[in-house]
């Protein structure tokens, strides 16, 4: 428990995810099993003990220390699993010695709501204050340390020298403490099997075209639609719907986890129905609809009736129990087509090739694509098997250029992390009218990335000397310096005073050549949107 | 006789001894002024005679240039105020000069504090508890969660963090007049002999401590210094430079905080602090609260801090208490 405490004590503090990855990866090289195999559980939020609650440290504390003195600790620190921490009477002897991490996630589970009062108290008698507060925070399943599930597979391949890859692949499906996991990582054990279980498999993903040039007698085009990357599988009688992250996202569209009943692993764009993307030939509402749907753990019959969800399939990974993914796309692709007629057409289409014989010709189309509000192509290399991560040569996105418009700075706020002396969050905003005749700015969006770590040091400068007012963290600027923001859309938005918000905005260049008063205005950026 | 204690009153300004004509720390200038010590949000600038130690007085010609109307007071010794009234100065352990106030009149016996502490620190002498019949005590850490560890370890931490990482810096926030000191004397008792980095802020208050007689080693300016110089060693700087530009000219520091607030895990996140050295020279709520048994005065006054949760252990404890409010008196950076 002593070196698990050190740990969370550490990530703490540590702000960059590099060093996070680092910490976390020593730990589980060094920790016996099944110890790490628990604490990678804690870490990512994947450990439940029924009997223990906020409500019982209370009561235990209550118990023990004055009720007031204990509201006006818990009221200061904020965190009743740290003020308990800090509390807690310190045991007069120590009988027992510190117990290890299994030990006391087994005396957890075995707890009852009857027998948690007597028997926390005594693992809590056998830490220190550190070791308190992690065994609390384990108890209790409310880390906010940051630690999402795709950092924690990344420690985890770190650690012992694995693909991350494989480490999604395998994972799924493993419960804690993930003894396969570690037999096959640390020990060179054969990896657990994923057979008649519906798991996610990591995705093949594109880099940008940029500058590339392709043949495109090798390569074929697809329109890359605006919607989220999904993975449908259908094994062992269960059929799971995972995002790109490799979240299980069925309970968010049940439509869709309940259409496919055929073993697939199948790989499409997740999609609402509508016109906005390519019209009625294309079918999908923006991104904006689909995002009503997103981030609901249950949906109304009123939501499925008015923004029914399909899937635009791009590619099989399995059908019918037969691994296609070190076939060629070309093949892969006529299986697809071949199998497309058996699903429901209401849920599942497929994704158009799109007819372009040269770069030129396909740049052509791609212009239009804005018309269409769709994102841009997709190019496929036709012998490309489908291989997880980013390959080069393999699959390029080319999306259409980005809107520009051009905004000033308004507010300037501290990074975090290295970037915590520089002022590198920047609030921008349009003019309401004429600059000239009285009109204000209006924030219309804030970016923190796009320019170069000298830009950075110029602009932190800059920020400093045309401050005209502090607050907190935040400065406001005199409104002097143009930025050319670049983003992919624009939408309507409450959230703002302009009632516009940008998706993707980030500092394209700054313009410290144009005045402030020949920035955009907001009516240029609302004629933009295209919802 | 019936204690009332009415020739002492606690004012907006600060705590006003009637029959004398003076105050104990006034937020305001004053005539006659009692200065426990010389942390600037009680000792300040302006009044027209100031009796404190000697040190103190030092500081304070440091702080504010030259003052008229200093009149040095020795530990243990009585001193006559006005009316009736005397004045005797000892040991709060607070930091370099800190001193306690006892003042007595027709009979009474009433101690000050001012802030003060009753671990052992090198660079002042130790707090002596007072018998009295109200103590008027501070409660900045005054909240059970409050607990500092022995220096010691907090040292340990510090140079083991050194060590593990000798291609980077350790930048630590220390309070410039008291803290920082502390935490040199400290190391250097811990046996580390190497030369240790001052921001430019720091200079003078060491200077003026080794004045003292407190040998703080071997000490350099970060300005006079190359960065690749610094990489393994250790660079002290008043905690509101923790984050600032100046930092850039360090290798890679490794930010750290000495202060009583870092017991709080939330507190040192808020400052971007990635080692938090639990180091206060206040004292923490045992030692606040065995103070007030050990001293047991009729009366408790509390002046500023956390007064809610040590009037509940007075409560608790059937002691007699009551808090001041006064206004002005807050060490966020300690």
């Amino acid at each position: 428990m002593e070196a698990f405490a050190a740990l969370l004590d550490a990530l703490v503090y540590t702000r960059s995810r590099n060093n996070k990855l680092a910490l976390i990866a020593d730990y589980l090289r060094r920790t016996p099993d099944p110890d790490r195999g628990w604490a990678l559980a804690a870490l990512t939020d994947g450990l439940d003990f029924p009997a223990v609650k906020a409500s019982t440290i209370r009561n235990l504390l209550n118990d023990r220390v004055d009720s007031m003195l204990f509201a006006l600790s818990r009221d200061y620190v904020g965190d009743t699993a740290e003020t308990a921490s800090l509390l807690w009477p310190e045991p007069i002897a120590t009988t027992a010695p510190v117990p290890s991490v299994s030990e006391a996630v087994d005396a957890l589970a075995g707890m009852t709501r009857a027998t948690v009062m007597h028997e926390l108290p005594e693992l809590l008698d056998r830490l220190d204050a550190n070791g308190r507060y992690a065994l609390l925070k384990l108890a209790t399943g409310a880390m906010r340390i940051g630690i999402s599930a795709r950092l924690a597979k990344l420690a985890f391949a770190q650690a012992f020298g694995v693909s991350v890859d494989e480490v999604e692949e395998y994972w799924h499906g493993q419960t804690a403490p993930y003894q396969p996991l570690f037999n096959w990582a640390a020990h060179g054990a054969e990896p657990p099997s994923g057979e008649d279980l519906p798991l996610f498999r990591p995705f093949m993903l594109a880099h940008p075209l940029d500058a590339t040039v392709v043949d495109m007698a090798d390569y074929a085009a697809e329109w890359k639609w605006d919607g989220i990357r999904v993975q449908i599988v259908h094994a062992g009688g269960e059929t799971r719907v995972y995002s790109r992250s490799g979240d299980d996202i069925s309970g968010t569209f049940p439509e869709i986890a309940s259409a496919l009943y055929i073993p697939a692993v199948l790989d499409g764009e997740l999609l609402v129905r509508g016109t906005h993307q390519g019209g009625e030939q294309g079918g999908a509402a923006s991104f904006n609809a689909l995002q009503q749907r997103l981030g609901r753990k249950t949906v109304s019959k009123a939501m499925l009736a008015a923004s029914p969800a399909f899937v635009r399939l791009y590619d099989a990974l399995i059908i019918e129990g037969e691994d296609l993914r070190e076939h060629a796309w070309e093949q892969r692709r006529e299986l697809l087509e071949r199998f497309i007629p058996r699903l429901d057409p209401e849920r599942f289409d497929l994704s158009q090739i799109v007819p372009a014989s040269s770069l030129d010709e396909l740049a052509i189309i791609r212009e239009r694509a804005r018309d269409d509000a769709i994102e841009g192509v997709m190019l496929k290399r036709r012998d490309s098997p489908y291989v997880a991560g980013r390959r080069t040569g393999l699959w390029y996105k080319w999306k259409r250029d980005p809107l520009l418009v051009d905004c000033v700075l308004m507010y300037a706020q501290r990074g975090s992390g290295k970037r915590s002396s520089y002022y590198s969050d920047y609030t921008f905003g349009c003019w309401n009218g004429d600059p000239d005749t009285g009109a204000e700015l209006l924030p219309v969006g804030k970016a923190y990335f796009g320019f170069t770590d000298e830009e950075l040091k110029w602009l932190d400068r800059y920020v400093r000397n045309h401050t005209v007012g502090k607050f907190g963290p935040v400065r406001e600027t005199d409104k002097s310096l143009v930025f050319e923001v670049a983003f992919d859309s624009v939408h309507e938005s409450k959230r703002h005073k302009s009632g516009l918000a940008m998706r993707f905005p980030r500092i394209n260049r700054i313009r410290s050549d144009k005045p402030a008063h020949e920035a955009d205005r907001i009516e240029t950026l609302r004629a933009m949107i295209r919802d | 006789m019936a204690a009332d204690f009415s020739w002492i009153r606690a004012e907006p300004n600060g705590i006003r001894i009637t029959p004398a004509g003076c105050w104990i720390d006034p937020v305001r200038p004053v005539e006659r002024a009692l200065i426990t010590h010389g942390h600037s949000d009680h000792a300040r600038g302006g009044h027209q005679r100031t009796m404190a130690t000697a040190p103190t007085l030092s500081i304070m010609r440091l702080r504010y240039g030259v003052e008229e109307g200093g009149v040095p007071a020795t530990y243990g010794e009585t001193v006559e105020l006005a009316g009736g009234v005397t004045a005797t100065f000892f040991p709060a352990g607070h930091v370099l000069g800190s001193a306690q106030i006892l003042l007595e009149h027709a009979g009474e016996r009433i101690v000050v504090t001012g802030d003060y502490k009753r671990r052992l620190d090198p660079t002042c002498p130790a707090f002596v508890p007072i018998p009295c019949d109200v103590l008027v005590t501070e409660a900045t850490f005054g909240l059970p969660v409050f607990h500092h560890p022995p220096i010691e370890e907090e040292i340990a931490r510090l140079l083991g963090a050194l060590t593990a990482q000798p291609e980077r810096c350790v930048l630590v926030g220390a309070y410039a007049l008291g803290k920082a000191q502390r935490l040199i004397a400290e190391l250097r008792l811990a046996g580390h002999t190497q030369p240790i980095y001052l921001h430019g802020a720091m200079e003078r208050m060491c200077r003026l401590y080794e004045e003292y007689g407190i040998d703080l080693g071997d000490l350099r300016l970060v300005a006079d210094s190359p960065k690749a110089d610094l990489a393994g060693h250790i660079v002290v700087c008043p905690p509101s430079a923790l984050n600032d530009r100046w930092t850039r000219r360090l290798p890679d520091p490794i930010t750290a905080m000495a202060s009583g607030w870092m017991r709080v895990r939330q507190r040192a996140r808020q400052r971007n602090v990635e080692l938090p050295l639990i180091i206060s020279d206040h004292a923490d709520w045992e030692e606040l609260t065995s103070t007030i048994s050990e001293v047991d005065p009729a009366e408790t006054w509390i002046t500023h801090g956390r007064e809610e949760a040590l009037l509940r252990w007075c409560e608790l404890n059937q002691r007699r208490a009551r808090a001041l409010a006064l206004a002005g008196y807050e060490d966020e950076d300690d």
